[in-house]
């Protein structure tokens, strides 16, 4: 007996238009995930609210000589701390799709097979929108004032979030190197708190050791603390600007490429 | 456009390897799968079930050996294998932080079909598998068996010609367990061919049509459930003399009625042997009887893994 099945023949590859369909569709599954997750909800707006009190209060007096001097300065760097620690959830959330078997039903779709990582870090991006909404929100209740126009301030903002979508191809190495959960969070950690707190962000670099300063000069956060500065409250832009862009570039240009790599080598 | 498939088989695997590390998974897997049948891969933990489910849904690429899928290759046309095949894990995958509906919906709009569309096939599936009362709630919150037959109707969105199913009742207590085989049944009425692993004999016998025992990464055995129940007896009668110093007896009776090899336990208390028929037992029961043997023990149960596992290739299995 030979059983002869006539069907619609399967396609025999994928147009980049599908891929974005699919890369959209995922991002719509993360988005729906912040919004019916209290829980990571509350955690994403109470992050910089308890950044702004810590660093405004402990350190203020002491290093600007008021809180509210410190604040206009520290905001902008506060900023970019929340933000750069909130691209750590997006290894996170890979890592976990990994472990949890979901990321095995993508792969056995006919879909793109980066749209799982692209969706993934699209999807974040409504995370950082949220938290950088709390930041200045919540800045301007302690006493934080925009002192440049709305539109370099936006420009300012933008410029974080870009430079947090490049950052989340390194946290999405980290998901797909590191085996668990656990893993991703202590190695994520000790990755980014020199990166973060090595930086011009809490303190005048001048205060600090000649070798500190010389890495805090090289680190992309000093230039992106700079510019973020400038277009929020004023200062010279360009040259800071620039640099967080090219930063930001080239972080991308070589982590996103390992991460769909390591993605593909793991899955 | 409309293509053939001369091959009646669905599935065609041969000599399959793959590597990882030091431990050979598969050491060259024979498996072929008419269309519309139900196959059966039965084996132990370990024994290479998921990692051949795994190569043939193009999750896995094989080190050694040809697979096609309706006739396409798994390396070379995965993304038409993707196309035609539906996969439901050992281990649900679908996304916890999802409710059913969106879970379902999700697969639908990746697999292109409009929002719409995608919506009332959720629904479709989500009634079809006893869910619709929890479409709304988020999958973290469902028991075992009801996340089960949310990932096997997961697996369905994109009505499948080829379903694997890796251990899809493992965890599961008896009446999901019934569900589960009840819903596989009614896909295999329409057409659709299945590929089930599981570990326990009475699933592949209810459910497949053929088996292939495998173990070590090896095929040990292949048959109708009924050629390898005749192979390997199906049960097993168990007797325990109250009086230790009667072993040898029992064994002689066990012998001479059953023309089987009794089996003694390892602490040498008991006899295990096979009975191809249920008709023997009264004659056994009056001969020891007649031979003034008492009994602690005196069971009829079905063949275990290890029993099958023993029959087959006559050394214990080790796992």
């Amino acid at each position: 007996m030979t059983a002869i099945v006539i069907a619609d023949a399967p396609a025999k590859r994928l147009s980049p238009l599908t891929g974005l369909q699919n890369t959209f569709t995922l991002t719509w599954r993360s988005v729906l995930k912040i919004k019916t997750n209290s829980e990571d909800l509350l955690g994403l707006s109470l992050q910089p609210v308890m950044f702004l009190v810590l660093f405004t209060y402990i350190f203020g007096g002491a290093i600007a000589g008021s809180t509210h001097k410190y604040l206009q300065s520290a905001l902008p760097g506060i900023l970019v701390m929340t933000v750069i620690f909130g691209t750590l959830g997006t290894g996170l959330m890979l890592n976990n799709d990994i472990s949890t078997g979901v990321f095995d039903r993508f792969r056995s779709l006919p879909i793109a097979r980066w749209a799982p990582l692209a969706g993934a870090v699209l999807g974040d991006m409504v995370r950082y929108i949220i938290m950088v909404a709390v930041t200045l929100g919540f800045g301007m209740i302690l006493g934080f004032r925009i002192e440049n126009n709305p539109l370099a301030a936006a420009a300012g903002c933008l410029l974080v979030l870009a430079f947090a979508l490049a950052m989340c191809w390194v946290s999405a190495l980290l998901g797909m190197v590191v085996k668990t959960a656990q893993g991703v969070q202590t190695f994520s950690f000790l990755a980014y708190f020199p990166l973060v707190f090595g930086s011009n962000m809490l303190a005048p670099t001048q205060t600090m050791p000649g070798w500190l300063q010389a890495f805090v000069k090289v680190n992309p956060m000093t230039s992106l603390t700079d510019a973020s500065r400038a277009l929020l409250v004023g200062g010279p832009v360009a040259s800071s600007a620039w640099k967080a862009l090219a930063w930001g570039a080239g972080i991308a240009i070589v982590f996103a490429p390992l991460a769909v790599r390591a993605y593909r080598r793991r899955t | 456009m409309r293509y053939d498939v001369n091959s009646a088989l669905a599935i065609e695997a041969t000599g399959l390897i793959k590597q990882f590390g030091k431990t050979r998974a598969l050491d060259g897997v024979d498996l072929a799968v008419p269309q519309g049948r139900v196959l059966g891969l039965l084996g132990p933990n370990g024994a290479g079930k998921t990692t051949a489910v795994r190569i043939l849904a193009t999750l896995l690429r094989p080190d050694g050996g040809e697979a096609r899928v309706c006739g396409y290759d798994v390396r070379r046309d995965a993304h038409q294998v993707r196309q035609l095949v539906g996969l439901t894990g050992q281990y649900a995958s679908v996304d916890e932080g999802l409710s059913g509906t969106n879970n379902l919906v999700m697969i639908g709009r990746l697999l292109g079909i409009p929002r719409a569309q995608a919506k009332a096939r959720a629904a479709e599936l989500l009634s079809r598998f006893d869910l619709a009362d929890a479409a709304g709630r988020p999958a973290k919150t469902y028991s075992g068996g009801m996340r089960r037959r949310l990932d096997l109707a997961a697996s369905l969105v994109g009505r499948p010609r080829v379903l694997y199913l890796d251990e899809p009742t493992t965890g599961l207590d008896p009446r999901s367990r019934t569900d589960v085989w009840r819903m596989v049944r009614e896909l295999v009425t329409d057409g659709v061919t299945v590929l089930l692993t599981t570990q326990y004999l009475d699933e592949a016998d209810q459910m497949a049509n053929d088996i292939v025992v495998i173990d070590h990464g090896t095929v040990i055995a292949t048959g109708t459930p009924d050629e390898l129940k005749a192979k390997t007896g199906g049960q097993v009668l168990e007797v325990v003399p109250a009086d230790p110093a009667r072993m040898n007896d029992v064994s002689a009776v066990l012998t001479e009625l059953t023309r089987a090899t009794p089996l003694a336990s390892e602490n040498g208390d008991r006899f295990t042997v096979q009975v191809p028929d249920a008709t023997l037992l009264p004659g056994i029961v009056r001969e020891l009887d007649n031979r003034g043997i008492e009994l602690a023990e005196f069971t009829l149960r079905k063949a275990s893994m290890d029993e099958v596992f023993f029959t087959l290739t006559g050394t214990r299995n080790q796992s």
